[in-house]
């Protein structure tokens, strides 16, 4: 780790006058992938901004909508009584995120700022087609993430809170990476007012949208609907530990098996 | 307390101070003054380094000095050396390459050691090193030992053409050709057995001081054998005289092989302490463990078997390439060839065997003993083609191994190893018992309609450990004895301290030991204390790996023999009576026949005391030491039966059940055993199903160099293990145990294997079978049938 200089505002407006008066500042917010990132050096940021000081996490449910504080840790999502009631799929794939240490320490916002490819979260966002608010605007989840690490956030903007609209009925089904744990294919399968949504994660550069499989369980919201559809491995990741094709096949046998919890 | 204890699940006297948080590892030290040092490592598989310049990481705040290669060079010392000659079957010496402890001019593998940086402060002395320039040249590397000996592959050293360090043969090559000549009946299986990074839970460290009153040196480091690391330092690397070197191990938090070694790092701190006139510490973070750690197996195999007609085995020829790495580690020699060769005969009669093995270099971490340390290659070698040859043959697999079991003993087979006792048929039929294997084909009829694979694997396994008969090694080029130390302190009060050169770094000495001595005295397990680990107190001893503390215990019993006899005379003067009449039973020395006794403790005052017994024919005193030289390795063998469930979607395989029958000899502790083969099956199950080093073929780049692509095998990886114990108690030692502590990892890789195999009904399947290459597999398969 490099030296760097850390702060821990009380509120949004401080945070953002100390963003805008360090040179090369980085949020903190859980720092489950920033901290070990700096402890290998691979990063050199001269202020660390700590978010963890301002009141922003919690849990809201109303009006078919569950709102949830950029501040939330993991652990708080899969253990609410209230998200388990509104969007059970939602709990469930907190509750798998990483080991319990990093449930304790990560957070929402965190994680979808950060969008790494293997994360679990932006597939929620992305499948229920949830809504980003942030300290000056808000960002719907399908103009959000916009590639590897990337985001629609601009420089100092801060995620606040995110609404994820009730679904009908939704799930997510990981495929984890042997070795760590992320995802290496992990899809979320909604049915919502707004039609039937397919998110995937792990498997591309950046969390994307299967609209095959949409519009064939819009057809016909069953496991079969979706299991012969082949997804092309074009677009897919290949590592050690799955090649493109390996993944594109795990896209589908995850949809049809989240498709078949809730069918 | 009596003898009983001995064999009984006493709870481990070292956990109290482990699970408290009150262990004490090298990182927990801290010398008075201490700097920080940090290694400057290669980033490249190999280059040539034209230019070195510190000038620049000199001047970095908080640096206390740094020095290079060009300084060990200017003061002499010696290389890192490889401790086992292994000659080739042309009758020439092994090739070996020279290991500076810092590098001259090239660095031979990613993570090869260039500079010590020592600053006051850990993250100083890591700055400073980014400032250092070096100036390299790139040049090809070879990874992969399939390609290491070919004509144009990068070459590592001038001293081994080819990158060949040696090939080595063990059998007789002219029987072996005649069996396969008459045979009826030929198998033949490609085998690769997969690199492994040890990860032991307690990082490599050391911390090196320098007294200039005394002129002594102290190390303290993560080692399993104390006084090696003291031999090679002081006679091979020349830092200083052996009795000016002290070296101690402290806690240690797991080895499994990867501490046996001598590093640079521990070299270069103890020597640079003096240079810089403070205790210099090191600790590696996790990611230089993956670097250079040495790595485990590594072997590429092809392996024949001859049969006749009736499905006996006539021969078994085996051609290996094993990877050594970069540079030749400590031990390295001997892995794929006297612990592999050896042991290729398995459970079976065969009558002729030969085995090639060529070592190469590559562009890589050096390989040496991992956890079974070529037991487990051959191991899988003869468990799979076995497991094949009934396949191949239509026969029941258990039937067929049944039929080439060696029944008679002793056994001598014809790669070296005469095998003293064994029931394998017990052990066998024990594991099919525990495993309900007879029940299997209903439960994979289940899974089937499940849409699901299930497999069965056996591997009924032999090892030879308990290392080692010293003139047997001897022989075969090693260049140390392999006999083990004991001191047995009574104490006026008549408690116990036993000096053992055994080390325990997690297999729970301290209460194994212990339950030896107070069962053998009839004292309290709490009165005695086991002592390991610091040359400065313990007499010389060679340290605890191949499964050896039945070695140290044999050295501790030795003592405890000569310690009774010396009581008896004592006793016999304070009872008037003769020493001939002295019985000792449940810690009393009673005259026999009458009711005249003395406790243990009561004796062990009247030797301090000296009072009732004349000191010209007997000294005062209560103290005996043993060294013990094995007259033959101990040679647990037993039976696991793996059962597996594969889904064909994902090609995830899970261990369902996992049973292991093993026959240990008699045990001293079953709790501390049953542990030794949880924690190896779990090591077995990882080298088959999960873990892999794998180094990128062009650039040479460690691609496993993390946990995010190393696949440790994690608790729910692994299933409940149903565990058996068989006794055929051995011959070779007054307590008539047999090691314990590799079993697990050098039996499980071919269960797992034949069991993946059979699921899948392949032939051949190269660890680890990940999901990936087992559905890889099977959509090859589908493909290819329709």
């Amino acid at each position: 780790m490099y030296q760097f200089q850390y702060f821990r505002p009380k509120s949004l407006d401080e945070a953002r006058k100390l963003y805008e008066n360090n040179g090369d500042a980085k949020f903190l917010a859980g720092g489950q992938t920033l901290i070990p990132t700096l402890k290998q050096r691979l990063a050199q940021p001269t202020a660390l901004i700590d978010l963890g000081g301002i009141a922003m996490s919690g849990i809201k449910v109303a009006g078919g909508v569950v709102t949830i504080g950029a501040g939330t840790k993991h652990f708080d999502v899969a253990s609410s009584a209230d998200v388990k009631g509104a969007i059970p799929a939602l709990s469930h794939l907190a509750s798998h995120i990483g080991d319990p240490a990093v449930r304790h320490m990560g957070t929402l916002g965190g994680s979808i700022a950060n969008n790494d490819p293997a994360a679990d979260y932006p597939a929620a966002v992305l499948g229920l087609g949830a809504t980003i608010k942030t300290t000056s605007r808000t960002i719907s989840a399908d103009d959000f993430f916009t590639g590897m690490f990337e985001t629609a956030l601009e420089e100092g903007e801060i995620i606040t809170e995110v609404s994820f609209p009730v679904p009908e009925k939704a799930a997510y089904m990981k495929f984890p990476n042997p070795a760590s744990r992320y995802a290496m294919v992990g899809v979320f399968v909604a049915k919502t007012k707004g039609g039937v949504r397919v998110a995937v994660t792990g498997a591309a550069s950046s969390v994307f949208r299967e609209s095959a499989m949409e519009a064939a369980l819009t057809k016909s919201f069953t496991p079969d609907a979706v299991a012969g559809i082949k997804v092309s491995p074009g677009n897919m990741n290949s590592d050690l530990h799955g090649t493109a094709e390996y993944r594109a096949h795990l896209v589908t046998v995850m949809a049809k098996r989240a498709v078949a919890t809730i069918a | 307390m009596t003898a009983s204890i001995i064999g009984t699940s006493v709870r481990r006297k070292e956990d109290h101070r482990f699970i408290t948080g009150q262990g004490r590892y090298t990182d927990d030290i801290n010398r008075p003054g201490q700097a920080h040092a940090y290694f400057l490592r290669s980033p490249h598989a190999h280059a040539k380094i034209k230019s070195i310049d510190t000038a620049a990481a000199k001047a970095a705040k908080g640096v206390v000095g740094i020095f290079t290669g060009a300084d060990i060079a200017a003061d002499k010392l010696g290389p890192l050396t490889c401790g086992w000659m292994v000659t080739s079957k042309d009758g020439s010496p092994m090739k070996m390459g020279a290991h500076p402890v810092l590098a001259g001019d090239r660095v031979r593998y990613v993570g090869d050691h260039i500079a010590i940086v020592i600053a006051e402060t850990h993250a100083q002395a890591k700055d400073a090193a980014e400032l250092i320039a070096v100036d390299y040249e790139e040049l090809p590397a070879v990874v992969d030992p399939a390609h290491a000996a070919d004509a144009g592959a990068a070459q590592l050293h001038p001293e081994a053409p080819r990158n060949t360090i040696y090939q080595w043969e063990l059998g007789n090559k002219p029987e072996t050709e005649a069996a396969f000549k008459k045979a009826a009946t030929k198998v033949s299986l490609n085998l690769t057995n997969n690199r492994l990074i040890p990860n032991a839970m307690e990082p490599r460290a050391a911390i090196g001081e320098y007294d200039d009153g005394t002129g002594g040196y102290t190390l303290y480091v993560t080692s399993q054998n104390p006084h090696v690391a003291r031999l090679v330092i002081s006679a091979f690397i020349g830092l200083a005289p052996e009795h000016k070197l002290r070296v101690v191990a402290p806690d240690v938090g797991g080895g499994f092989g990867s501490k046996i070694f001598i590093y640079a790092e521990e070299v270069v701190c103890t020597w640079a302490a003096k240079k810089v006139k403070r205790p210099v510490k090191w600790a590696a973070e996790r990611s230089e463990s993956f670097l250079s750690d040495a790595h485990g197996r590594d072997h590429i195999t092809h392996a024949e078997l001859a049969l006749d007609a009736d499905a006996r085995i006539l021969g078994l020829h085996v051609k290996t390439t094993a990877n050594l790495g970069a540079y030749m580690s400590t031990f390295s020699s001997s892995v794929p060839t006297y612990l592999y060769g050896t042991l290729l005969s398995g459970q079976y009669n065969i009558p002729a065997i030969h085995v090639e093995v060529d070592a190469v270099y590559t562009n890589t971490a050096p390989v040496d003993a991992y956890r079974g340390a070529g037991r487990p290659e051959a191991t899988f070698v003869i468990e799979r083609i076995v497991e094949e040859a009934a396949r191949q043959l239509k026969l029941d697999p258990v039937e067929f191994r049944r039929k080439n079991f060696v029944r008679t003993f002793p056994h001598q087979t014809p790669v070296i190893m005469a095998y003293d006792i064994g029931d394998y048929d017990a052990s066998l039929d024990a594991a099919m018992k525990l495993a309900n294997a007879k029940d299997f084909p209903a439960r994979r009829a289940e899974a089937k309609a499940r849409g699901k694979l299930r497999g069965l694997g056996y591997s009924t396994y032999i090892e030879a450990c308990g290392l080692a008969p010293s003139a047997a090694v001897g022989s075969l080029g090693a260049g140390v004895g392999l006999w083990e130390s004991a001191e047995v302190r009574v104490t006026p009060t008549g408690s116990v301290e036993v000096f053992t050169g055994a080390h325990s770094h997690g297999q729970g000495h301290e209460t194994t030991f212990a339950q030896v001595v107070a069962g053998r005295l009839g004292i309290p397990l709490e009165n005695v204390e086991i002592i390991h680990g610091d040359t400065n107190s313990v007499q010389f001893g060679m340290g605890t790996y191949g499964s050896r503390a039945a070695v140290g215990l044999t050295a501790v019993s030795r003592a405890l023999d000569k310690i009774e006899a010396k009581a008896k005379k004592i006793a016999a003067h304070v009872l008037e009576a003769s020493a001939a009449d002295i019985v000792f039973e449940n810690g009393e020395f009673k005259v026999a026949g009458t009711d005249r006794k003395l406790a243990f403790h009561e004796v062990a005052l009247n030797a301090y005391v000296a009072h009732k017994f004349p000191t010209s024919e007997i000294e005062p005193g209560l103290k005996e030491g043993a060294f013990h030289d094995p007259t033959n390795f101990t040679f647990p063998a037993g039976c696991h039966i793996c059962e597996v469930e594969i889904d064909p979607e994902t090609g995830v395989t899970k261990v369902v059940n996992f049973t292991a029958v093993d026959d240990f000899g008699n045990v001293i502790n079953p709790m501390v055993v049953e542990g030794q083969v949880h924690g190896g099956v779990a090591q077995g199950i990882g080298q088959a199903l999960l873990e892999h080093g794998v180094y990128d073929k062009e650039s040479g780049q460690l691609i496993t160099g993390s946990y995010m692509d190393y696949t440790m095998p994690r608790a729910d990886d692994l299933p409940t293990y149903k565990l058996g114990f068989t006794v055929t108690p051995c011959p070779s030692n007054p307590l008539g145990m047999k090691g314990c502590g590799e079993a697990g990892a050098i039996a499980s890789p071919a269960a797992v294997i034949n069991a993946v195999t059979d699921a899948l009904g392949v032939k051949e399947f190269d660890m680890p079978a990940t999901p990936q290459r087992v559905w890889a597999t099977i959509n090859r398969n589908r493909a290819a049938a329709e």
